[in-house]
Parts: structure tokens; sequence; C-alpha cells
């Protein structure tokens, strides 16, 4: 095998390693409406109980 | 001819909480919790850092030079990324990677490590001290903290031209790539009171070119740090950036960036649209338009919205495969399904967001706050919303609603816990990390360009790296398979 042909196959082996099927489902907006109304159901018991506090906390010095 | 895009991207964390309630404090910790699991510490090596070179090439005395803090927590990972203290926030840069899909992967491995060093410092602190992790650009207050991509770019390309190709993709790219905001927080921005925002981080842009990234941001940065040979190389550091959940969204932003500067490299700048007359002005209105529709006028006297800015950006970068094919970027398959789902993901946030809700980051966040909104029937700017916000970039699975909003996954959990551990085969990185994990108790000091040896006797020895696609799996994986020790590969590289 020449090393074009070895650098090209291991780049595809490894490409196939990451890169999961990426489709398009025709039933997605019905099923992300429901996920939608499910997650709206259960984010209070995810969400900081006193979110008043919880956003004027969240101070950060700034960065970069 | 456009060279291989060799791209990664650096995420300062939003922090809270730890023994103190000081961020630096706070930083250190994770950053040691994870150095200290049974690995040797490797320190960064600030040799060959000048991040006060202007790629202009002259020195604006009006704006202050980054300052580069060298006694805070600080290491070199074997995947080949850094991992430190930068300000106040723990930062993860990637290691060099040779495609958007690979940026993509290392990105997500930051996030997993910063999840497990998380795991680990929390797990020797009180429970009222736990420390949280944020990825995300701003604390609603005004304060930024930065995600910036960069990007390998030939030397010969002129700065202007650079500027003039650039400067719509980075006003417009937050249609499709924006991470959301609830509310404003700059006085520029406060003044007209937006109830959501595209872009977490575009109303802190100031200035249309710059060497700061702390004040007075610009959309284009000059800092000329190329960290690789500065005859051939470039290294475009772009600061206007959101950090993204969403994986298809960061690969999105690499690829669209990536083929739009190979385009440049291959075409020069002509057949790129028209810059805004006032590009501050133009990423700014764009983050507040949810309708997508307002337009500014532009250079050429015609106006465009931030959608056609993108929809013509996506036919120049269309243009630049059909006639070469663009392997400076991506294998064949990975181009395509950079511009498909960039053109998608365009598509979907004019006509159809519910189909791209599983993709496009402020897509899924404002479905969240307006449904939630809707049913409580709370204020624009009520706290509930505005936490929301906050914790759909929470990096704890408890608390994340990223994780629940249906994002749709681009690598394969398993390969994100490889790259936690292993380098990319296919820039530098690889040579960089697999030195770091075979021979970590006589390496002193590594960065981006080099690693540096100490052999107990003698002086120390620096094996420089300036190229950024040598130092691959294929030209050194034998070498290190074959050197037992540090001296041996250190002789077999003299040879």
């Amino acid at each position: 095998m020449s090393e074009r042909e070895r650098i090209q196959k291991q780049r595809s082996e490894r490409a196939s390693n990451t890169a999961s099927e990426v489709s398009v489902d025709a039933t997605k907006g019905d099923q992300l409406k429901a996920d939608l109304d499910d997650l709206l159901d259960e984010i209070d018991e995810v969400l900081e109980e006193n979110a008043e506090e919880f956003v004027r906390n969240y101070v950060q010095k700034g960065g970069e | 001819m456009a060279i291989a895009k060799v791209l990664g991207i650096e995420t300062e964390y939003g922090i809270a909480g730890g023994p103190d309630y000081d961020p630096i404090t706070s930083s250190s910790i994770i950053v040691n919790a994870y150095a200290q699991q049974g690995r040797t510490r490797i320190n960064w090596d600030f040799d060959g850092e000048t991040p006060e070179m202007d790629a202009r090439g002259r020195v604006d005395l009006t704006s202050f030079a980054p300052i580069v803090e060298t006694h805070l927590a600080n290491t070199v990972l074997t995947n080949g990324a850094r991992l430190y203290v930068d300000h106040a926030h723990p930062e993860y840069s990637s290691p060099e990677c040779r495609t958007p899909l690979e940026g993509t992967l290392y990105d997500a491995a930051g996030e997993e490590i910063m999840r497990r060093a998380l795991g680990i410092a929390n797990d020797s602190l009180d429970p009222a001290q736990a420390i949280t992790l944020y990825k995300n650009n701003s604390d609603g207050k005004g304060n930024s903290y930065g995600t910036h991509e960069n990007y390998l770019v030939r030397r010969d390309v002129e700065f202007a031209h650079l500027v003039r190709a650039m400067v719509p993709h980075f006003v417009s790219r937050q249609v499709v790539i924006g991470a959301g905001k609830v509310g404003a927080e700059t006085e520029a921005a406060l003044e007209f009171n937006p109830p959501f925002q595209l872009s977490q981080r575009a109303e802190f842009f100031e200035e249309i070119v710059g060497l700061e990234t702390t004040l007075k941001r610009p959309i284009i940065n000059t800092r000329d740090e190329p960290h690789s040979d500065p005859e051939r190389f470039r290294r475009l550091h772009v600061i206007i950036g959101d950090a993204n959940m969403s994986q298809v969204a960061t690969f999105v932003k690499l690829g669209s960036t990536a083929l739009l500067l190979a385009a440049l490299e291959e075409f020069g700048p002509l057949s790129f649209p028209a810059q805004p007359r006032s590009p501050v002005h133009a990423v700014r209105a764009f983050s507040r338009d949810l309708t997508l529709r307002e337009s500014v006028p532009c250079d050429d006297e015609r106006s465009r919205s931030a959608w056609d800015f993108q929809d013509e950006l996506w036919h120049v970068a269309r243009d630049y495969v059909v006639r070469t094919g663009a392997s400076a970027v991506a294998e064949p398959d990975e181009v395509e399904l950079i511009m498909t789902q960039w053109r998608e993901m365009l598509d979907g946030v004019l006509d159809d967001r519910d189909a791209v809700a599983d993709r496009v980051d402020w897509v899924a966040k404002l479905r969240v706050v307006n449904g939630y909104q809707e049913r409580y029937s709370l204020s624009d700017h009520d706290a509930k919303l505005r936490a929301i916000d906050l914790q759909y970039h929470d990096l704890r699975p408890t608390h994340s609603l990223a994780q629940r909003v249906g994002l749709r996954n681009l690598c394969r959990d398993v390969a994100v816990r490889e790259a936690v551990h292993n380098p990319p085969f296919s820039t530098r990185a690889y040579f960089r990390g697999q030195c770091v994990a075979r021979f970590p108790e006589q390496i002193v000091a590594a960065n981006w360009d080099s690693v540096v040896f100490d052999l107990g006797e003698g002086p120390l020895q620096r094996v420089p790296m300036l190229d950024p696609l040598r130092g691959t799996h294929d030209l050194t994986s034998e070498l290190l398979e074959t050197s037992a020790t540090a001296s041996e590969l250190l002789d077999a590289l003299d040879r």
C-alpha cells in the first residue's frame, strides 16, 4: 500500500469512528414537540431551586 | 493553493462555587484535580508566546496587549491539549486538529475532561462548597469570557484581504451557530431591551479590527502568534464565537469558517459578499433580530440580512468545493457533511425551526425558554428564564438542559472517551501527546511548537515542532514505538 493510500485509509477509519449517521427523520417535528412538553413537565426538578438567587449569584470575571 | 486548515478551539468555562467563592482558587482546584490524577504534571512552556505581536505589523499603543499569567496552574495533557487557568476561568485548549470533525471531537473531549475534573474536585470538597462549571460566554451582567477558534492560514494572504473576506461571515454566522441568550447586558444592547438574542457574544464587540481580547473586543483579532514557522504560516485567532453545546453547530462553525478561509487562499477576496458598512452595528443588530430579516447597508450599495450573508457565503464555499474538492479542509465525505448541515441549518432557521432544534443551539434554547414562559405566563425578564439560559450550559449531567433538549450527537461516546486520553493522529499534537504519555518523567515543559526534555544530565533539550503537519502518527509512531527511553528518542531524532 502506498504511503498516500495508507494515510487515506487511516483517515477514513478514524472518521467512521467519530461520525455517526446524520439522517433526518420525517416524524421528528411531532416527536420534538412531545419531547419539549415532557421536558417542561420535569424541568422544575432540574432547575436550581431559587432561580432569583442562582441568577444573581452567577457573577464571572471577564476572561480571554 | 489553499493549505491544510489545521484548527482547534480554546474554551474558557464559567465557574461558580468553591471553598471561598474565589474563581481563581476554584479554577486552580479544577485544573490541579485533573492534572494530579496519577499522572506527572508537565508544565506549559511560555517561550515563544508573543501575544503582543500584531498581525498588521505594528503595535497600536492605545491598545493593551493581553497579559500572559505564568504563575497559575497550567498543564499539558496526553491528548495534546493544554488545560490551565486563564484569568479567573479554567480553560481547555484543544490539540491541533486536521479537520472540522476532528476539531469537534476534541472539543467534546474537552467538555468530558472538565466534567471529570469537576467530579474529582468535588469529591474532595464539602458539598456546600461544590464547584459548578458552565460552557457559556457571559454571566448576564456584562462580563464575558471567550471561546476562540484557531485556523492555520498562509502567511502571504494579505491581512486586509482576511478582513475583507471574513468580516461578513463573522458578523452573520450567528444565525446558524449562535448559542442564544436571554436578555441583554451591555449598555448598547440594553437600550433595545431584547427578550432573547441569537448570540452570547455579539453585544460585546466594539471594533472591527484590533489586538485586544478583553476590552474593545474586535470582530477580527490581530494577535500574530503563529506557534509555527512565521515565514509560512499565520494563525487566525477568532474571538467572535459562542461556546456551542450542539456538536453539529461546533462542526459547522469550524467547517464553514475553514472552507471560507481556504476559498480565500485559493481565489482571493473578490468572490465574497461586500462588508456591511458598519460591521459592529451589524453584528449587534443581527443578534437581536429573531426574524432574521433585518438587513444592513453594505459597501456595494446593497442591503443584506445575516441570513442573506450566510446564503451568499454558502455559495462561495460551494463554488470552492466544486472547483477544488476542498482537500485542504477534509476528505470529500466530511466536506459534503459540512455543506449539507450548514445548508439545512440555514434553511431551517428561516422556514422550519423545529426541524433544526436538534442542531442549532439558539433554537433549542429558545424553544425551552418560550415554552416555559408561555406555560407559566412569565415576563420576558423573569429570573427563571435566565436560569434556563445558564443551565443550558451546565456541565453537570444532573443539571444540564442541553443534555435534555434532544441535541443530535456527531461524535460517538466511545470516540470522545478515547480522545480524552489520546491525541489526534493528524498533526504535531500526536507527538506532543505521545511524549507526555510515554516519558512524563523526562519532559519538563511543552508548548504548541516544542517539547523540552530533561534527561538528568547535560542541558535541557528542546525538540522544535514548527510545522503543525509534522509530528503526525504517520511520521513519528514508528520512532516512538521503537524508542524505549526519552534518550533513545532524542538520539533517533538527531539521526
